[in-house]
């Protein structure tokens, strides 16, 4: 039914029609908003359907080694026997040697570009440690495997090993014959592909301080390093420890730039200097040539736990900063 | 004022000294590794391109070849990556910053979710579409390099989709919304225009991730020494040649190696420096 009224200007107006157009708008929002709401719900089915498959995909290796799975190892792809205990210190010792370069170095050259460098520098600077985070991680292996490894091998695993290698308990750690490839050279690596992670996230967390507590610290006779140690660092703390999860979560999950450098070897062996594995550089290399539904299954398994892993790091680390953006009131 | 004060004094002076010098030597370091890394693949890489690496495909061990296959495949998973990835990044991200305000709960979720996406490792994402599409369809093939390459775009899309229809000004929801245009239409028609620039730099960040990447494409899409006939067989990519080729010990093959690293970093890097620069000229615009 069509009733036709008079509008304030003389204008007919079809009151009908104008209630079928709003229906019709009121229809096409509520698509439209479940459109959108289906594209957001799929990054959460996608992250939860990966965890689930790859623990589904791994549940054989799972059931027939139990805990020795993590604890064994054993690495025996002829035999069938498969403990991912070298993957999984591999990973460990990788990331630890990478956390020990790149903190101290991110901490510096987030002081440098908020403290120390003059204003003009601090962009062009800023913008070529983000490049860093640009190259792609197979160059960074690349370039390891042809430029990197010959280094170690020719001069610095020969200085470590003469120096470092009979000390008294840390001896073991250094000592084994020049290769160059090996555990050292993939945390270095590391280490340099996670820098433009870190210190970004500190750069921006220090800028965040506000000018009125550094001024009051200048004010009092603070030198440049006392404010930083004493006012921003504290104020920055949880902030700053959420970065360097974010920097470890990288570390832990890096695959191309390692499996390079790594060696691929399933000895376990206390020497930083010999080959070793981790847990992606051990996925990659064999996942092709995995002939039985247990191997397969074992790598598979392998992948749920660096995903476990990396998932609880990372979400640390969000966690961490989250409470930052919450205390800038944002 | 005692001569202890002075001594105190000056051993804060040194330390603030020893301070800034580890400060500046830690930029160098790392600066240092950045020149060398780029320089020394990129001058490497430009020794070994000749026209050889865009008309020939690759070659068994030992004979001559070029590149032509696997730059091709990587074109094409590359663009269908971004194709599937961007567009449901834009739809999420749209979702969060213009459409969740009754669910903030669930809307964190979605963000703290999606950021831990954004850092996941790609291997494990690879993992995942193996077990999707390569092991319920029986082989490998370049749909499912595809898909590993778009689940890697979509949280670059999200977030900066995100962030960036956040940035939009009230006033322009408002102006619009008060004109009587639903809801879709405005941020089809309005937010979307002002924050076009903001999107398309997510987009583009995205590709020039996933231009790169490696270890999802190792098991999903595998590799091919031909041309792949079509979407549903392997294919080969630049990074997965490179892996392969670099892990040999055949010189020709580490030649190919490096033109393909050389390719693939001079894009990237343009890629992703054009991208900033691009967000950077249009934001000027916006305030000037």
């Amino acid at each position: 039914m069509s009733s036709l009224t008079t509008a304030a200007g003389g204008i007919p107006v079809d009151e009908a029609r104008i209630h079928a157009r709003a229906a019709s708008e009121t229809r096409q929002d509520a698509f439209f908003r479940g459109l959108l709401f289906s594209a957001a719900a799929l990054v959460l089915i996608v992250l939860s359907a990966a965890a689930a498959s790859m623990l589904w995909g791994g549940r054989l290796a799972f059931q027939t080694f139990g805990w020795n799975f993590i604890f064994s190892d054993e690495w025996d792809a002829v035999g069938g026997h498969f403990g991912a205990w070298v993957p999984i210190y591999g990973t460990l010792v990788s990331s630890a040697i990478a956390m020990i370069i790149a903190i101290p170095v991110s901490f510096g050259i987030a002081l440098f570009l908020t403290e120390i460098a003059p204003t003009w520098l601090r962009g062009p600077v800023g913008a070529a440690i983000e490049l860093l985070a640009g190259i792609p991680s197979i160059i960074y292996g690349m370039w390891g495997l042809f430029s990197f490894v010959p280094l170690m091998a020719s001069s610095v695993n020969p200085w470590i090993d003469a120096h470092l290698g009979y000390l008294p308990f840390v001896g073991p750690l250094f000592h084994g014959p020049p290769l160059g490839i090996g555990m050292l050279t993939a945390g270095i690596i590391l280490g340099i592909m996670v820098i433009p992670f870190i210190s970004s996230v500190m750069r921006d967390v220090f800028r965040t301080v506000p000018a009125a507590l550094k001024e009051s610290a200048y004010a009092l006779g603070s030198t440049t390093w006392e404010v930083v140690w004493n006012v921003v660092l504290p104020y920055t703390r949880s902030a700053v420890l959420g970065g360097i999860f974010l920097g470890l979560g990288r570390a832990l999950g890096e695959t191309m730039a390692v499996t390079f450098v790594l060696g691929n070897s399933h000895q376990l062996s206390a020497s930083l200097l010999m080959p070793g594995n981790s847990i992606a550089a051990t996925i990659a290399n064999e996942f092709t040539e995995a002939d039985s539904d247990l191997y397969l299954s074992s790598l598979i398994g392998l992948g749920f736990l660096l995903f476990v892993v990396t998932f609880i790091v990372l979400a640390i680390a969000r966690l961490m900063l989250y409470n930052l953006a919450r205390k800038e009131g944002r | 004022m005692s001569r202890a004060h002075g001594l105190r004094y000056r051993r804060r002076r040194l330390t603030d000294y020893v301070a800034r010098g580890l400060g500046t030597v830690a930029t160098l370091f790392g600066l240092f590794w950045l020149t060398w890394i780029l320089f020394g693949s990129l001058s490497q890489g430009l020794h070994a391109i000749n026209l050889a690496i865009f008309t020939q495909t690759t070659p068994p061990p030992g004979a001559e070849g070029g590149l032509a296959n696997a730059l091709l495949g990587s074109l094409m998973m590359s663009f269908l990556g971004v194709l599937i990835g961007a567009p449901v990044g834009i739809a999420a991200g749209s979702y969060l910053a213009e459409f969740a305000e009754r669910r903030p709960l669930w809307r964190e979720t979605i963000r703290f979710v999606n950021d831990i996406l954004l850092s996941a490792p790609s291997i494990v994402l690879g993992l995942f579409v193996y077990t999707l599409a390569v092991r319920s369809v029986g082989h490998f093939s370049g749909w499912a390099g595809s898909l590993a390459l778009a689940m890697i775009v979509l949280p670059v899309v999200v977030r900066t989709t995100d962030e960036t229809l956040r940035l939009v000004p009230n006033v322009m929801r408002e102006a619009a919304l008060s004109l009587g245009i639903p809801r879709w239409k405005v941020t089809v028609q309005v937010l979307y225009r002002a924050a076009a620039p903001g999107i398309l730099t997510g987009v583009l960040l995205g590709l020039a991730r996933i231009s790169g990447e490696t270890a999802p494409l190792l098991f999903t899409a595998l590799n091919n020494q031909y041309w792949a006939s079509s979407l549903d067989s392997p294919m080969a990519s630049v990074p997965v040649v490179i892996f392969q080729f670099a892990m040999s010990p055949y010189d020709n093959w580490h030649e190919l190696a490096w033109a393909g690293a050389f390719i693939v970093t001079a894009f990237v890097l343009l890629l992703s420096v054009g991208a900033r620069a691009f967000l950077l000229r249009n934001r000027v615009e916006a305030t000037s």
